[in-house]
């Protein structure tokens, strides 16, 4: 008996120290969150945050730390991103699925999964040797720009588009398509009426998801990019994101301008979990239907 | 009008296929180019020389052992902290609790967590381990600052793990009169491990391809760590370095064949396991 309630007494003991690992990851992010604002957010008010939001003109050694073309420049090169990345995506998700041989699938998707694990690096090294002198030749400008960061992120989000694409769209019960088949639609029509509307909330998850990776993205970027921190005048200007702002110049800024740097973090982290908790609100709509 | 501008379903489905199937092989296309590119450029530089000598003159000559060691150690250091609290908070989440509050709490901060960008946590690790604790651009530094940002992952593979355990085993486990965590040690977990595993070697890939987290906190020295307060060069930084800034672009390629090769392999390991493991029991 005595040793029953010991074993029961280590066992609460086990409990709560659980508990306490448990308890590590939101930590971590708690500490994160404050680190990242105590450092930032101090020089955002001292000069103002419409200073910082607002401003166009990024001169660290004249005490102007205007982010406007970097905000802007994250926005285009991810916006380029989904232009390029969610249609390949997403049909590519839809060939595997419904159109494509089961045993071709079976290849493809652990394939294009495997890719996921590519360092941004190496992508980054691609677009630098081959995407940015084709631009130049063919296109103009100096190579480095907007567009090849683009294509560089579009292509970086494919494997988490159409993985979470193609599980959203397996997770549609085969009832659906079968009672679409039986009043006579085709397949594609199946497709586009009953398959993708069922899947919906998944594709779109997947897809902020994989904003969320182009937005937070900097290696591959910088290589690419050119990071003029000019507002770019056309898709073949270079252009300077958020992320690379920080990765650029955090080796040697010191004093305020370090702090300017955090305050990008800032403004990267808000956006980053803003994306987040649209994806978790989204993807939980579709786990409770 | 409106007729004639719509196209038979059957026509229609036609060409919908034969875009699908176009979108699918440029997505393939694409993404086989990248991998025989560097593959075709980067093994001829591959050769035990290459692999066991350190480098030389910025990264010109030599080979890359320092950076493959300064990998290793990183990453180990990253799981050595990683493994122990991922897996006890799938054990919290899935053994010592039913669903509440608290785990969605829980959940929603690993969630989060796998979604801060890497320059955020190298940011963090900058500030938090190299400047606070005075840890300098070291291993641990970096190290430390890997470890959470794999911690989601170990988390969510460990729980999936847990979760495909079947429950008859922790019933005849408690029938038989043992505690919880004797269940959880002696039951749960021996039939959890391969699952458990294959979350550890997932973010053994991770960390092994990462840069922006881990140059601002592990520094990029270029030599053979001594201990773990040596600031070190990681494969993945000495890439970015030799690419970047036209060092070398023999040796940029043969990195980045190492660099992939390894992960490739890593990648293959855990989706054997993962269909052995975890998807089938699922």
């Amino acid at each position: 008996m005595k040793a029953k309630v010991k074993l029961e007494r280590k066992d609460r003991l086990i409990k709560l120290s659980l508990l306490v690992v448990a308890f590590s990851a939101i930590s971590v992010l708690a500490i994160i969150t404050i680190f990242i604002f105590e450092q930032g957010t101090p020089i955002m008010f001292k000069y103002g945050l419409k200073s910082f939001l607002f401003g166009q003109d990024w001169y660290p050694s004249e005490k102007s730390f205007g982010l406007l073309p970097m905000i802007v420049g994250s926005l285009l090169v991810t916006f380029g991103a989904l232009i390029l990345g969610v249609p390949l995506g997403l049909g590519s998700a839809i060939f595997l699925t419904e159109f494509s041989h089961r045993r071709l699938a079976r290849v493809l998707k652990p394939f294009i999964e495997l890719l996921a694990g590519i360092p941004s690096v190496v992508y980054g090294f691609m677009g630098l040797m081959f995407l940015v002198p084709f631009i130049r030749e063919r296109f103009g400008g100096p190579g480095l720009s907007v567009l090849a960061a683009s294509i560089i992120l579009g292509i970086m989000i494919l494997p988490t588009v159409i993985s979470i694409s193609i599980d959203s769209i397996r997770a549609v019960p085969d009832s659906y398509r079968e009672g679409s088949i039986a009043l006579g639609a085709t397949r594609w029509q199946t497709v586009r009426m009953v398959v993708l509307p069922a899947a919906r909330s998944g594709i779109i998850a997947g897809i902020i998801l994989g904003m969320g990776r182009a937005i937070g993205e900097t290696m591959a970027v910088i290589m690419v990019a050119g990071n003029a921190a000019d507002i770019p005048g056309s898709i073949l200007a270079p252009v300077r994101t958020l992320t690379s702002n920080i990765a650029l110049e955090m080796a040697y800024a010191s004093g305020e301008h370090r702090q300017a740097l955090f305050a990008t973090g800032v403004i990267l982290f808000v956006i980053i979990m803003i994306l987040n908790t649209v994806a978790n609100v989204t993807s939980a709509r579709q786990r409770k239907r | 009008m409106g007729n004639l501008l719509r196209l038979k379903p059957r026509t229609e489905q036609k060409i919908a296929q034969f875009f699908m199937y176009s979108l699918t092989s440029v997505a393939v296309i694409v993404l086989v180019f990248i991998l025989v590119v560097i593959l075709k450029n980067g093994l001829p530089q591959l050769n035990l020389e290459f692999l066991t000598k350190n480098p030389v003159d910025m990264g010109r000559g030599g080979g890359i052992l320092s950076t493959i060691v300064a990998t290793i150690f990183l990453t180990f250091i990253a799981l050595l902290v990683a493994t122990p609290l991922g897996v006890g908070t799938a054990i919290y989440l899935t053994e010592y609790t039913v669903e509440s509050r608290i785990t969605r709490i829980i959940r929603f901060g690993a969630e989060c967590l796998a979604g801060i960008p890497s320059i955020i946590f190298g940011l963090f690790g900058f500030i938090l381990f190299v400047n606070k604790l005075k840890f300098g651009w070291s291993i641990l530094s970096g190290g430390l600052t890997l470890a959470f940002m794999v911690l989601p992952t170990i988390i969510r593979t460990s729980e999936e793990a847990i979760k495909a355990v079947p429950s008859c085993y922790r019933l005849v486990s408690f029938s038989l009169g043992s505690t919880r965590w004797q269940t959880v040690t002696r039951v749960v977990l021996p039939s959890a491990i391969p699952g458990i595993v294959t979350g550890v070697i997932l973010s053994i890939g991770r960390s092994i391809g990462e840069t922006a987290a881990v140059i601002f906190t592990a520094g990029s020295a270029l030599r053979l760590p001594s201990s773990v307060f040596s600031s070190s060069r990681t494969m993945a930084v000495h890439f970015y370095i030799l690419a970047k800034e036209g060092v070398s672009m023999p040796k940029a390629y043969g990195t980045a064949a190492v660099l992939v090769i390894s992960i490739l392999i890593i990648n293959v390991i855990t989706y054997y396991l993962m269909e052995k493991y975890i998807r089938r029991k699922s």
